[in-house]
């Protein structure tokens, strides 16, 4: 009788955990969008979205974000031409073709490579990537999209890298082996056969890399320059959605309305990182049938 | 002349002993069977007519193994060459997750055939050669995971057919498969035996006994004895056999 009313208790205190995790995202959600939608109130929708100027304390303001929506993109776009390819080599590297224990060191360093907070990436880059992008390219700043690109790549990497691995991991041994019976070399078989059986799970890491870099705030805001204006390239400096809050939030009066504009840009930021975990999770699901 | 011919052949799993002086004379196109209980090495002498034992580490073989006079064994052999000769069919079929078509046109493309009339002629001759072809021409382009086993199994001969080899090697062939599955994937393999080579290893005694000329009896990495079929199952020449196939030992 004590042991089930032991039973009773711990079961209901797990039930309790899983509810209120649940329950507190619905909270923070409800939250962000109660303040972000109030803003439409007193500004239009679409000025909010399609404008091109971000001036919060002007008299009037504009609360326009499409720059800050390029600066994001162009900064993302940069990250994931850098940080995919490179993730699924090194996926492939340690799954297929690297020996028992250098896969082993190297899994551990591109753990460690996640483990570093992103202020210290920012930091870093700053002293080391901001001036070598200057004298490289020869421009009057080095804090550039470009800047952005590289550092937040470095932070996609990891993801990329222990996801993707972990698709070509279980691809089941029988492929690799139908393959190289057939006469294949191990470079035909990994890209002929095993990208293909994997593919699911590439998309799926790419993505949630996508992911991680589009939502990251501390490393962007201190090399990308933080300025909010339509970038022409990857040489110019940018301000991302993220950025925008982080840096503003701090001197808003609590109700006005630019208060409710970078609620509304969290919001902005929900959907897009919604809908890639989405499309991430729906090929994570493929690879498992 | 023999086809493959294994002279004095050892193979080591790091400190395993796993095939103890093996040697034996496999005959062309005739069906050659290996039986004997689990863990005997059946399979791993299989698996080292087309060295797939290389991928696993620590693996050490001596002796030779001649297939039509060449020791495949020596580090340098080409192992594309060899691999493309002597095909192997896998105890579960193993289908690549790609289109019926792709799968058998797969083999052609890693050894360098690019044109489209070329492959799709083979697509067809493979198919038509292991009964596939009038139930499957319809649905070349669909996945070939969505086939039964025994069609698996099937698309997984035609696979080998289509890259010409010489020799199959057939590890536990129809263990998946249903018996009747089972009985038409023997009688293709009966209609197979007049162009190639086959090897196979079976837990099936009497799959040996029906479709085998000849049959090799192996018992903790020694083969046994090795013989003509019927003599095998009729009047065997060791003790350890007669056991073994009377269901004494085992």
């Amino acid at each position: 009788m004590r042991k089930k009313i032991t039973e009773f208790i711990i079961e209901k205190i797990i039930i309790l955990c899983g509810v209120i995790s649940i329950v507190f995202v619905a909270l923070i959600f409800f939250f962000l969008l109660k303040e972000g939608l109030s803003l439409f109130t007193t500004y239009p929708a679409g000025k909010f979205i399609l404008g091109s100027h971000w001036y919060p304390v002007s008299e009037p303001p504009k609360f326009g974000i499409i720059s800050l929506i390029a600066g994001s993109l162009w900064v993302t776009l940069g990250a994931i031409i850098i940080s995919v390819p490179i993730g699924i080599a090194s996926a492939i590297y340690i799954s297929e073709i690297a020996p028992r224990k250098v896969r082993d060191i190297l899994k551990s360093g591109i753990e460690m490579l996640a483990a570093i907070p992103s202020v210290v990436i920012g930091f870093v880059g700053i002293t080391t990537l901001v001036p070598l992008v200057k004298n490289v390219f020869g421009l009057p700043t080095g804090l550039t999209a470009l800047s952005g690109s590289v550092m937040l790549a470095f932070m996609a990497v990891p993801t990329i890298v222990s996801i993707a691995e972990d698709a070509f991991y279980s691809i089941p041994k029988r492929y690799k082996e139908a393959a190289l019976a057939l006469g294949a070399t191990h470079w035909q078989t990994i890209w002929r056969v095993l990208i293909r059986a994997a593919f699911p799970g590439i998309v799926a890491a790419s993505m949630l890399g996508i992911g991680r870099v589009i939502g990251e705030t501390m490393a962007v805001m201190m090399i990308t320059g933080n300025m909010a204006r339509i970038p022409h390239s990857f040489f110019d400096p940018v301000r991302t959605l993220t950025a925008t809050i982080a840096a503003e939030m701090g001197e808003t009066v609590r109700g006005s309305d630019h208060y409710f504009a970078l609620f509304a840009i969290g919001i902005v930021l929900f959907i897009i990182t919604f809908l890639i975990n989405l499309i991430a999770d729906i090929y994570i699901n493929k690879e498992l049938k | 002349m023999s086809k493959i011919s294994v002279e004095n052949l050892n193979l080591y799993y790091q400190d395993f002993h796993a095939l103890r002086g093996v040697n034996v004379e496999i005959a062309p196109t005739m069906i050659t069977s290996m039986i004997g209980p689990s863990g005997c090495g059946k399979s791993t002498l299989l698996r080292t007519f087309n060295r797939m034992n290389d991928l696993v580490d620590g693996v050490r073989v001596d002796g030779k193994i001649l297939i039509d006079g060449d020791n495949i064994l020596p580090a340098q052999y080409d192992l594309v060459s060899l691999r493309k000769k002597v095909g192997m069919v896998f105890q579960r079929p193993n289908p690549f997750p790609m289109s019926i078509a792709s799968n058998i046109k797969f083999g052609l493309e890693v050894h360098g055939v690019v044109r489209k009339d070329a492959l799709d002629a083979t697509v067809e001759d493979a198919l038509r050669a292991v009964s596939l072809w009038d139930e499957l021409k319809d649905r070349l382009s669909c996945s070939a995971l969505g086939l039964s086993l025994e069609q698996q199994q099937r698309l997984c001969i035609a696979r080998l057919i289509a890259v010409k080899p010489e020799i199959l090697l057939m590890d536990e062939p129809c263990s998946a498969l249903d018996p009747i599955a089972t009985e038409r994937v023997e009688e293709l393999m009966i209609e197979l035996k007049a162009n190639y080579t086959i090897v196979i290893v079976t837990h099936n005694m009497q799959q040996a006994a029906r479709i085998s000329d000849y049959t090799g009896f192996m018992w903790l990495g020694e083969l046994v004895e090795f013989g003509r079929t019927d003599g095998m199952f009729t009047n065997p020449k060791e003790k350890l056999t007669q056991d073994y196939i009377t269901g004494r030992a085992g």
